[in-house]
């Protein structure tokens, strides 16, 4: 309460004008204690002077630039060192800054403070910027009322009035004039945040025998209000849940495109496709070492060259276990499995000598994190929506692959009727290698994917291998389609079960469907029409 | 068609065979206890506990083997998933065994530790009738042997089979895995069952009780390869495995390979759960993992080794590849699992008969050149005698057919 | 072909017998003591295991070179359980009475220490436990260096409720579903019990091993967040599942500051394969942050980065040191400091001098182990994630605390208060 009438009068201090002054040194000593209260007194302290002095030092702060130099709290701006009480270079710089630590509430105070401070300034983007700050954690409303009065008289921006308009009402809650609230309360009732909401539920809250809120049209207006803005949550939380089931979906397609691919022309379950997307992943992990040392100004562009070096690198070790295991078992899909088994365990034991048994690091790069905000409760995240569209890329080149291009008719012929295929001229053992290898791109490229949003490791592939039959398993062979439906059906009723019972039972019931399922259709959801016995 | 199910156990043995057996027998439940119990440490011939609990596990997963051998070598029936059944097995007994412990757990408390931290206060209904041996070795077969009858029912009728049933069969011990992860399943989750006190009244880790223990596998042992002998001899094994090599020409002649299928699923699943029960006391912990999919695999690959289709090799398998397994990650750690996968590959592309089958071409090879030796001796002593016929036809070995599977 | 099917098998019993035989170790040196390293080096727990075999085996060679214990050099016997729990019960069997070590320093997960137990306890070993963990457990076999949930979980949680740490009502327990989160979190119910947290402002979710889509989760989190009180994650995520867990917190707009995380499963080890970014800011609680700074801790770093090099280390410039490599550490010198008080390194009397042994720890810290209860008193350290993977410590404790293997807040424990 006392921090937030110190930050009001300092921004009406500025908004009257700045003065200069150092920053007083019981606050350098404040800050330098080791102390968390005389840290938060002097955080405090800082709000109160409001000078261009505090701002500076606060917004260093805020950044983690403060540290103590021998008996000085000095400011560490890129190369330079500036003293912290004034601001002016100190030449030579000091050795050895030792930073100061804050920790989360102070780093909150700090921001608070700062975005009071800011939401008078003259830069638009910098109130733009208080504003939301303020928005996220208000604090102490009502202090901040007169603030945001004084704020909205002086706006003109389109963008940042109906912000302040917001602050505005949630500020008016605590007011005491009932009609400031009642009007507060249908402001808010516009809203679709469920931090409004959060805000309006003591209104109607009970404490013992009264209610919270003494006016009735008060409370009968927030009961309005929640109502509503639970009527677009639901939509919003709907619409999260799908686009959870849609991504994990996608996730599930890369992974199991190829192995529908490789299964519909060689009849084989390759058992080695999760070491694939292993081989993928570690692809990307390879290229964002190689950007990190040569081009490290491009290295958020490293995923844009993993894709093609993931692709042909596990497309090249898919085409060598074919050449060199599998092609030796045709007609024997029983022992396929078994050595291709063998091979699992081989590649991974490789990828634990050659890059440790440790998981790597794969960072997300700046473009990919984050996410976008659609409604107040609905972030997409950026990682998620880019695979999305990346699977959906993925898909469309495979189907024009297999139906506009030669070497899909060829696949598709063999996948249909490979004795007659064999017999018109189509070279079987050609093609086998090459969708074997165009499976095992695939699953590379899956392991790109996987590499932004899970763990890098040996054994990542394990985890992958259950899910990626299931689905070959549930769509059926031959066509595309069977895995797209299968793919996305799996992932959006795995999404909304896991809401309703969790991620183990979930997963157990999915099973236990697909057990079931294949017992009534055998062939899965997509099958080749046709005569043929087994 | 009736189902011929004529267990003759007293055919298939002849009497020299019959010695054979008894001398098993008794070198188990004689020769073994006394070299455990009765000579000194230092004796060389003498039998540690470590030696007597490692050879009674791998006896353990020898039953397991030869059962999968049944149904795959004999039945063309890939199963990743036999693991589970063993595991089952494992659990029912273990069950017994937890109750057991009685109140001498860290809780001093009426059930098992893993419920008294999860806030039970008492036994959930299908822990009812756990204090009985009898009853805990009635579910570890009873169990198994359900689960794999309905399962295969609904399999097997709707005619699934090669990959796809080898899938199915992942996707169920996979399921059940995670189902048994879960600590409100009640089976202790992922700690499983463990810190074992006592079987019947005796102390678990008493010298006695582990003889005793090693004499059953033995026996279990020594009883499913004659219960799988006799199977395999009579008609059911001959329909059985004319299944396994075209399944669609044994049923236009009228077999409904269901009922073939079925049984031999089942019985090996009950094997699997008995032998999963005795493996419980030697080794004092069962856990989800033993469900795992690796973990199936690695029961394939233990018939591979041994012999598809021989009954004996999977025996040598599962003693190959465990007794490596121990050797490797006492030795050298990193190279294990290079040595695992490389022997799937090796064996399934140069050896697909296995070990039994290697041994059966030395033998059939020495043969050969015994004969051709013979024949070579009686030509060269009789000059003028018309040439005797080449070789006898003895390259069909037994049992192991086409390579349908 | 049945008398020669059953010969087989009986010569593959006597052969199989014979090897066994051969397999046992008869000589042994007689001017060593063989010291057992009980460590996973493959498979999933192969990731945190492995540090502390290396940190075993270095603090090995420094007691060597002073001379030894008890005159003699110490033989390290090393294992790999490769993380298969009924194998950790065979490697104990086999260290105990194959190799006759005198002492094993070894496991990581509860589920390891539970299998060896009954080993440890018929063959009257000593087996030394490193890792936190949650305790209701007091064996004469172990003596446990790790944290007790007191030494870990309560004073975070007090930490998350205070001023300083930003005030917390409302809690998210998140776990996996195995014994340690369970345990925990039901301790930590009833201590936010005890200091008035209502049932309503409490969330308990468990995800099994290996998860790693945690979108629902963290959407649960928010909404469970956003209803108005200030809401701080308790988080004993296992291993491998933190990192997708914290990507996808990062990348939801979940900031440290408006609903902090604190793990206990997560060190200095399991940050080394993330991008830290996103975590700035979340916490963590152990008894040793490598980045605490006194003489012992830059000696003991540079030690292992030492070893490191010498030993080639996959990526040795920039291995790091955690808490449970602290306590393997503290664990092999106070052990050795006992058997030079007792003067033999025989069980019974080594345990009997185990008792009130003290170490100066690279925490800063002269830990103490307490005369009854096997397990060291231990200060508590909170720290925040920096940007590069080191924790900046905001809290520390004044001193040791002594544990409580029996939490007091699990009814039943109410006996065993004074162990």
């Amino acid at each position: 309460m006392k921090r937030l009438l110190l930050i009001l009068s300092l921004a009406i201090g500025l908004g009257a004008g700045a003065v200069r002054a150092d920053v007083a040194p019981e606050v350098l000593k404040g800050l330098a204690s080791e102390d968390f209260d005389a840290k938060q007194g002097a955080v405090a302290a800082l709000a109160e002077a409001g000078d261009a002095d505090a701002a500076r030092l606060l917004k260093a702060l805020s950044d983690d630039a403060v540290a103590v130099a021998g008996d000085k709290l000095v400011i560490v701006a890129g190369e330079q060192v500036l003293d912290a009480a004034n601001g002016k270079q100190l030449k030579p710089a000091p050795a050895s800054p030792d930073s100061i630590s804050l920790n989360n509430s102070l780093r909150q105070q700090v921001d608070g403070a700062l975005a009071a401070l800011r939401l008078l300034s003259i830069d638009k983007a910098e109130r733009l910027a208080a504003a939301k700050a303020l928005l996220a954690d208000m604090g102490d409303g009502a202090a901040l009322l007169p603030l945001f009065d004084k704020a909205l008289k002086q706006e003109q921006d389109g963008d940042i009035k109906p912000i302040l308009v917001q602050l505005q009402a949630q500020a008016s809650l605590a007011s005491p004039d009932a009609a400031l609230r009642l009007q507060a309360v249908q402001t808010l009732g516009q809203s679709s945040s469920p931090a409004v909401k959060a805000l309006l539920l003591p209104l109607i809250e009970k404490q013992g025998d009264t209610f919270a809120e003494p006016d009735e049209k008060v409370r009968l207006a927030a009961q309005t209000a929640i109502k509503a803005i639970d009527g677009r949550l639901v939509w919003s939380d709907m619409a999260g849940q799908v686009f959870t089931g849609i991504s994990l979906g996608s996730i599930l397609l890369l992974a199991a495109l190829g192995l529908a691919i490789t299964y519909g022309v060689m009849g084989v379950i390759n058992m080695a496709h999760g070491e694939l997307l292993m081989v993928g992943a570690y692809s990307a992990y390879a290229m964002q070492a190689l950007f990190r040392s040569r081009f490290p100004d491009f290295v958020d562009y490293y995923v844009v060259a993993a894709v093609p070096v993931a692709f042909f690198v596990a497309a090249a070790v898919g085409m060598l276990m074919e050449r060199t295991v599998i092609r030796h078992l045709y007609g024997r899909p029983l022992e396929t499995l078994l050595a291709t088994w063998g091979l699992s365990l081989v590649l991974i034991q490789a990828a634990r000598l050659l890059f440790g048994a440790q998981n790597v690091e794969v960072a997300n790069p700046a473009w990919m994190s984050g996410g976008v905000q659609l409604a107040e409760n609905l972030s997409l995240p950026w990682n998620r929506l880019v695979i999305v569209a990346f699977s959906g890329f993925v898909l469309l080149v495979v189907w024009l692959l297999m139906n506009k291009t030669r070497l899909g008719m060829f696949v598709r012929a063999v996948t249909q009727n490979r004795p007659m295929a064999g017999c018109v001229g189509v070279p079987t053992a050609r093609i086998d290698t090459l969708a074997f290898g165009i499976g095992s791109g695939i699953a590379g490229l899956g392991g790109v994917a996987l590499s932004q949003i899970a763990n890098v490791g040996p054994d990542m592939g394990q985890g992958y291998i259950v899910d990626s039959f299931m689905v070959v398993v549930l769509g059926g062979v031959g066509q595309l389609a069977g895995a797209v439906w299968a793919a996305l059906g799996l992932g959006v009723v795995t999404k909304f079960l896991e809401g309703w019972a969790g991620a183990v039972i979930a997963k157990i019931l999915v099973l236990v469907f697909i057990i079931i399922f294949i017992q009534k259709r055998p062939q899965g959801l997509f099958a080749l029409k046709g005569r043929f016995v087994d | 068609m009736r189902t011929p199910v004529s267990v003759k156990l007293v055919a298939g043995l002849g009497p020299r065979g019959w010695l054979a057996v008894a001398a098993v027998f008794v070198a188990a439940w004689v020769l073994v206890p006394l070299a455990h119990l009765m000579l000194p440490e230092s004796h060389p011939l003498h039998i540690s506990t470590y030696a007597i609990t490692l050879i009674g596990k791998i006896l353990c997963y020898a039953v397991v083997a030869v059962a999968m051998d049944l149904i795959w070598g004999f039945g063309g029936i890939l199963s990743l998933g036999h693991g589970l059944f063993f595991a089952l097995g494992g659990y029912s007994f273990g069950m017994y065994l937890m109750r057991q412990i009685g109140r001498d757990g860290s809780y001093g408390a009426d059930i098992p530790d893993f419920m008294v931290f999860l806030d039970w206060k008492e036994l959930p209904w299908y822990w009812s009738g756990t204090d009985s041996f009898l009853w805990c070795l009635l579910l570890a077969v009873a169990v198994p042997g359900a689960i794999a009858w309905i399962f295969g029912y609904f399999a097997f009728r709707s005619r699934i089979k090669g990959v796809y049933f080898s899938i199915i069969t992942q996707a169920m011990t996979y399921a059940a895995m995670l189902f048994f992860f879960r600590n409100e399943t009640g089976f202790g989750g992922n700690n499983g069952f463990t810190d074992f006190k006592r079987i019947l009244g005796y102390s678990i880790t008493a010298p006695e009780t582990r003889v005793v223990l090693f004499g059953l596998s033995v026996t279990l042992l020594l009883g499913t390869l004659i219960l799988g002998k006799a199977l395999i001899a009579s008609k059911f094994g001959r329909v059985l495995t004319a299944i396994r090599d075209a399944e669609n020409r044994v049923m236009f002649i009228g077999y409904n390979p269901l009922h073939y299928k079925l049984f031999i699923w089942t019985v090996s699943a009950m094997l699997c759960g008995l032998a999963g029960a005795l493996y419980v006391p030697q080794v004092g912990i069962i856990n989800p993992s033993e469900m795992s999919v690796a973990n199936s695999i690695e029961i394939a690959i233990w018939v591979a080794v041994g012999g598809r289709g021989t009954l004996v090799g999977p025996i040598f398998g599962a003693g190959i590849v465990n007794l490596s397994k121990t050797w490797f990650t006492t030795s050298f750690p990193e190279y294990w699992l290079f040595f695992l996968g490389l022997l799937f590959i090796l064996v399934t592309l140069y050896l697909p008969e296995g070990v039994a089958g290697l041994w059966a071409k030395i033998k059939a090879r020495r043969a050969e050149k015994a004969a051709l030796a013979a024949a070579r001796a009686e030509a060269a002593a009789v000059p003028a005698a018309p040439r005797t016929p080449a070789a006898p036809d003895s390259k069909i070995p037994n049992g192991t057919a086409a390579k349908g599977a | 072909m049945q008398n020669r099917r059953s010969f087989l098998k009986a010569a593959v019993i006597s052969a199989s017998i014979a090897a066994m035989g051969g397999i046992a170790s008869s000589a042994y040196a007689a001017d060593t003591i063989k010291v057992g390293i009980l460590h996973s080096l493959s498979g999933t727990m192969a990731i945190s295991e492995t540090a502390l075999k290396e940190t075993a085996l270095m603090t090995i060679e420094e007691i060597n070179a002073k001379g030894g214990v008890l005159g003699k050099k110490l033989e390290p016997v090393v294992v790999d359980p490769a993380s298969d729990w009924p194998k950790f019960a065979e490697k104990a069997r086999q260290l105990l009475s194959q190799d006759k070590v005198a002492v094993t320093f070894g496991c990581w997960t509860s589920v390891s220490r539970k299998s060896v137990l009954p080993v440890y306890k018929e063959l009257n070993g000593l087996l030394f436990y490193p890792v936190q963990y949650e305790g209701e457990e007091l064996e004469k076999n172990v003596f446990y260096t790790g944290a007790a949930p007191n030494q870990q979980a309560i004073p975070a949680v007090e930490y998350l409720m205070s001023k300083e740490g930003g005030a917390a009502k409302r809690f998210v327990l998140l776990g996996t579903d195995y014994v340690y989160p369970r345990t925990t979190n039901k301790i930590l119910r009833a201590f936010l019990k005890s200091k008035g947290v209502a049932d309503a402002d409490i969330m308990e979710e468990y995800t099994p091993f290996g998860h790693s889509d945690y979108q629902t989760i963290i959407a649960k989190i928010k909404k469970f967040a956003g209803e108005g009180k200030k809401t701080a994650v308790i988080s004993t995520i296992n291993g491998d599942s933190n990192v997708p867990f914290y990507k996808e917190l990062g990348n939801a707009g979940l900031k440290a500051k408006d609903v902090p995380v604190v793990a206990f499963s997560v060190g200095e080890e399991e940050l080394r394969g993330v991008d830290a970014k996103p975590l700035v800011g979340h916490l963590a609680a152990w008894n040793y942050f490598m980045s605490v700074k006194n003489p012992d801790n830059d000696k003991f770093i540079k030690m292992y980065r030492d070893w490191a090099k010498k030993a080639k280390l996959p990526k040795a410039d920039t291995v790091v040191t955690n808490d449970p490599m602290e306590a393997t550490y503290v664990g092999i010198h106070m052990w050795a400091q006992a058997v030079e008080k007792a003067k033999s390194t025989d069980t019974d009397k080594v345990i009997a001098a185990m008792g009130g042994q003290t170490f100066k720890a690279p925490s800063g810290f002269t830990l103490k182990m307490d005369e009854t209860n096997h397990h060291l008193h231990k200060p508590v350290f909170i720290g925040e994630i920096k940007a590069d993977g080191q924790f900046n410590v905001v809290w520390k404790t004044k001193g040791p605390i002594r544990a409580q293997p029996w939490s007091p807040y699990i009814p039943g424990n109410e006996s065993k208060q004074k162990l």
